[in-house]
């Protein structure tokens, strides 16, 4: 696997760690969604208790030149909260499920944010000059006696402490009756669709009261149920191609010029099931839990309970390449499924678009996470643990030990924390930063420049 | 949650027996484990959480493999036997309220349209008809058993009787869109007047939460049914509970 010392590997270092130390977690803490923005240069993320917090990299400093600059907090603010659906005496939850960047186009900042409901467009602006200077009103906001202006005066822009302002620009609500996994911005920018477990809406972004149904696997009688879509995404590059993701680990490419109401696809990826592994739980494993296109919109990646899959969007009935990631688990399905843990929805993402480089990374269980390299074919375990807290240090590789004897420094399945589970990460757009969420805490690791 | 390290009894380790569907018969131990996780997904299919909806895609896994199990049972003949077993009108009542526990992602309204609810019964339907102003009378007199609607919350057993298991996997999944009469009467016997009059007062309180559906109940008329009104003062307590949310928020 990926060590130290290869000529293009790359080396992982500690950078930094945010949120609580304590090991009894918050409810309201667990992080729900991480993204970096389009330049990298602000990372958010959301959680649990409907809030995102975004950080901002600090400009690189010329004297530290072998570390990058450091993520800080930029902006906080309550984006969903807790609803009542009276209808279904049912709540409705404030949980974060995704956080997508607009592209900049002025000097704000602008990001969607959905629960599991409602879809919000915020816009963060920065504040750092005020106006000084009004006749008729004093510094602190009191009036003067009018008689005792005597002179006039233009008020002016004085700077003052940056504040970085919050406030939500649209609120897309609704159109959905079941619970919103996925939104995906068109690459036209104007529009983006947001996906739920039986149907896909197309939204402009200027327009709050209408959408457009364009996927909708509902059957008519819902005692036929028996699949539900888990991801969608905008194809990169052709603004009418999206993809969405089945739980029966079904791809389907759709093309919005065919018809208004994509429910014939363009294309279905499908692997063929493997007799040989045939279970009970062959269908539940498979189930996708997301999808990403590449940068360049030639592949796309899904990830099933064990394993990671690039699909070729010209080749149909196979993935081009598949990477295990916890295979040792295939034998504990029934446990995992019993505690639930079976239906832990993985993420899993590209790395920047650095055209040599082609790795994949998603996560795994005890606060582990996998990276897959594509050109190399080598694979790396790493650990998301504050004892590895030393900014430059390489971080060393772990090993699960599947059976037998258990090597030095190796862990044993059935010591594996099945509650540290790292189901969010993020690959900064053009360097080999990384952010990796812990059940509250965010991780951003960094290669080690020489 | 897991626990570090404990072994557990399970089909854990024994891939042979999982790789094969059709073999295998003759071991009893695989009958068993087959029955045990068949008893452990009706149980995860049951225990749905009272506030918040139940993920569908859980549900969806879930009941598949229920259906995977029940289709190689059938196959086995194992299946003939637990079907002549006798059932009760007191399991069938059990699995009415199961019903109700696990509603999951009713359909109530398609978006914009008109309102689901008149494809639960011709009543409604005909009632829609008439009303050109979209105002609905609520249900017929309701014959609601208030008793089950206040024990669902405590009910928690899993499914005992198999000989109600096809029953009770329909019945789990007709919860998926709520077409069974008694659980539709159900839903309006807990809309009656008093409801909405607290609705309307809160309304300015209330900002984000302005429903789709809520389009056509805006203009519900105050309904006619005075059975649903002895009723209310067992809703208190749902009120109650509704203006906690409300006023913390």
């Amino acid at each position: 696997f990926l060590g130290a010392g290869g000529g293009n590997d790359i080396q992982w270092c500690f950078s930094q760690v945010k949120g609580a130390v304590d090991d009894d977690v918050a409810e309201a803490d667990i992080i729900s969604t991480v993204e970096f923005n389009h330049s990298g240069e602000l990372l958010a993320t959301g959680d649990k208790g409907g809030r995102v917090v975004i950080f901002q990299q600090e400009q690189e400093n010329k004297t530290q030149s072998h570390s990058r600059g450091e993520y800080n907090v930029y902006s906080t603010f309550q984006s969903h909260e807790p609803e009542f659906d009276y209808l279904k005496s049912l709540e409705i939850e404030e949980k974060i499920n995704k956080i997508r960047w607009l592209p900049q186009k002025n000097a704000a900042q602008f990001l969607l944010s959905t629960n599991d409901k409602t879809i919000k467009l915020w816009k963060i602006s920065e504040r750092d000059k005020r106006p000084e200077g009004y006749n008729l009103k004093e510094e602190d906001g009191r009036y003067r006696d009018p008689t005792t202006v005597t002179t006039l005066r233009v008020p002016v822009f004085r700077p003052m402490d940056l504040m970085v302002e919050a406030s939500p620009r649209r609120i897309f609500a609704n159109a959905h009756t079941y619970h919103i996994n996925s939104i995906s911005i068109n690459s036209d920018y104007e529009t983006y669709l947001s996906a739920d477990d039986l149907r896909i809406n197309l939204w402009h972004l200027e327009i709050t009261d209408r959408s457009f149904n364009i996927v909708d696997i509902k059957p008519a009688n819902m005692e036929e149920l028996t699949e539900v879509i888990t991801a969608a995404e905008f194809h990169p590059n052709s603004c009418s191609t999206f993809v969405y993701s089945s739980s029966k680990g079904t791809i389907r490419l759709c093309d919005m010029r065919a018809s208004a109401l994509c429910d014939r696809h363009s294309k279905l990826f499908e692997e063929p099931e493997d007799p040989s592994n045939r279970s009970f739980f062959s269908e539940i494993i498979s189930s996708i839990s997301d999808v990403k296109f590449s940068h360049s919109g030639r592949y796309m990646m899904t990830r099933d309970y064990l394993s990671v899959k690039i699909w070729d969007l010209n080749m149909e009935n196979r993935p081009v390449e598949t990477y295990q990631v916890h295979e040792y688990l295939r034998s504990k399905l029934c446990s995992l499924y019993e505690n639930d843990c079976i239906f832990d929805k993985f993420e899993c993402c590209w790395n920047g678009s650095d055209r040599q480089v082609h790795i994949v990374m998603t996560g795994s269980y005890n606060n582990f996470f996998r990276m897959f390299d594509r050109n190399t074919k080598r694979d790396i375990t790493l650990e998301a643990s504050r004892e590895n807290n030393k900014p430059r240090t390489v971080l060393k590789p772990r090993k699960v030990c599947a059976s037998g004897k258990r090597k030095k420094d190796e862990i044993s399945v059935d010591s594996l924390d099945f509650n540290k589970k790292i189901l969010h990460t993020a690959w900064h757009p053009k360097e080999n930063i990384i952010a990796v969420a812990t059940t509250n805490n965010l991780y951003i690791f960094q290669d080690k420049m020489n | 949650m897991f626990v570090r390290g404990l072994k557990r009894k399970c089909f854990d380790g024994e891939e042979d027996i999982e790789g094969t569907l059709a073999g295998f018969k003759a071991i009893p131990s695989y009958n068993l484990q087959r029955q045990s996780l068949l008893d452990m997904s009706l149980v995860k299919l049951q225990l749905c959480h009272m506030l918040v909806e139940p993920n569908l895609c859980r549900s969806v896994l879930i009941a598949n493999t229920v259906r995977q199990i029940q289709e190689e049972m059938t196959q086995d003949g194992t299946w003939q036997m637990i079907n002549t077993q006798s059932t009760g009108q007191a399991s069938l009542d059990r699995l009415v309220s199961t019903d109700i526990l696990c509603r999951s992602s009713r359909d109530q309204a398609e978006g914009k349209h008109v309102p689901a609810y008149g494809t639960f019964s011709k009543d409604f339907e005909s009632d829609q008809a008439q009303d050109s102003s979209e105002t609905m009378s609520t249900a017929p007199s309701v014959q609601a058993p208030r008793n089950l609607q206040s024990n669902v919350w405590e009910m928690e057993n899993p499914q005992e009787n198999k000989g109600n298991f096809q029953k009770s996997l329909d019945q789990i999944f007709e919860t998926l869109e709520n077409k069974s009469p008694n659980s539709v009467e159900d839903l309006f016997s807990e809309v009656d007047n008093s409801y909405y009059d607290l609705d309307t007062m809160l309304t300015g309180m209330i900002s984000n939460t302005k429903m789709g559906h809520c389009d056509s109940l805006e203009t519900f008329s105050s309904p006619t049914n005075t059975a649903s009104n002895s009723n209310c003062k067992s809703d208190l307590n749902d009120l109650d509970h509704i203006v906690e949310i409300l006023v913390e928020s």
